[in-house]
């Protein structure tokens, strides 16, 4: 998905670096990355480390990173282009869920083009460029980490220390706990969601559509602040 | 996988936890004059030569979850704060997809778009 932007501007000094967040390891972002056939590092991050170390709560999240090693704009929505499924016309015989989730999809808000053109300034000018925050701005505009959110990050680690010993229905207590303490990660949900495989509907009893809806369609992906 | 910044939740089967377990798991070293990491210190003693993590965790702010059943305790990152204490970018090791150690920090000297996503 990023292999196009990376020929552009590679040649310019900057590299990316995808991250997969899947606590299944690289078996299931595997094939993702075959097809994409990148030449930028594609790092798998099992235990959701760079989620609390930067305070990524959805995907995809960008993280600007300069020269030295000081990040520049912390995590927010990052898209290269609108993703396809957002255009996605239902077919006649798509089922009244399918077609519900399409129109969720293409609501959901998608600032692909001025991010990227940020970004292009950014390579362009370095420090110069007016979407290259201070410091102070990095940190202020980073998750804030109130009680609620230490516990959500403490039970979502209980859940997967639990799921790797094979306890799929107490590490669901616990990713219950992190999601009800933490309702806008969606990380912590949809990871939960899917490490339950087969068991998912008797461990969690709803799903997406209803989540997003829930949350409200204009919080799953917050604007830009560029 | 190496997280020396130290802020990750961590998990411990036990509410008292050997130094060098504790230093291992959660990047926090004990010093005469308590439990640091860097230039600050939390100032907790041993007890019986064990880390007492219920202390570390009321007096760092940060929340302490018990699972009965298995026995397991699990600290969240310090509240009160941001996710980023600093600008400046926590060193972070993690396996590329064909399982090789790879630092960020190697990519010093350039810019770098860190992009996070997933499968599901």
């Amino acid at each position: 998905m990023w292999q196009e932007l990376r020929a552009e501007l590679h040649p310019k000094g900057l590299e990316i670096v995808t991250v997969a967040l899947d606590s299944g390891g690289a078996a299931a972002p595997r094939p993702w990355i075959e097809a994409a056939r990148p030449e930028h590092p594609s790092l798998i991050d099992e235990r959701h480390v760079c989620d609390e170390l930067l305070g990524i709560v959805n995907v995809p999240n960008g993280v600007w990173i300069d020269e030295s090693g000081t990040i520049v704009r912390p995590p927010e929505p990052a898209w290269p282009r609108r993703p396809a499924l957002a255009d996605r016309e239902p077919r006649p015989d798509d089922p009244p869920l399918r077609v519900e989730s399409l129109r969720v999809v293409r609501a959901l808000r998608y600032e692909a083009a001025p991010y990227i053109d940020a970004l292009r300034d950014w390579v362009a000018q370095g420090a110069a460029s007016r979407f290259a925050l201070s410091a102070d701005e990095v940190v202020r505009r980073s998750r804030p980490i109130p009680a609620e959110v230490s516990a959500a990050a403490a039970s979502f680690a209980l859940g997967l220390e639990l799921h790797g010993r094979a306890e799929p229905d107490r590490a669901a207590t616990w990713f219950l706990e992190a999601m009800r303490l933490q309702p806008d990660n969606w990380t912590y949900r949809r990871q939960a969601w899917t490490l339950a495989g087969a068991d998912r509907e008797r461990l969690y009893p709803t799903d997406w559509l209803t989540e997003v809806k829930r949350l409200g369609i204009e919080n799953y992906y917050p604007p830009l602040a560029l | 996988m190496s997280t020396p910044f130290g802020m990750m939740a961590a998990v411990f089967g036990s509410l008292f936890v050997d130094p060098s377990t504790f230093e291992r798991i959660t990047g926090w070293s004990v010093k005469p004059e308590g439990v640091c990491r860097g230039e600050r210190c939390i100032p907790i003693a041993l007890r019986d030569g064990h880390v007492d993590v219920q202390a570390f965790a009321d007096q760092s702010a940060r929340a302490l979850k018990h699972d009965a059943e298995s026995g397991l305790w699990a600290l969240g990152p310090e509240s009160g704060s941001h996710a980023l204490a600093s600008a400046r970018l926590p060193e972070l090791e993690l396996p590329t997809v064909d399982g090789k150690p790879f630092r960020l920090s190697s990519l010093r000297g350039q810019k770098v778009l860190l992009v996070a996503w997933a499968s599901w």
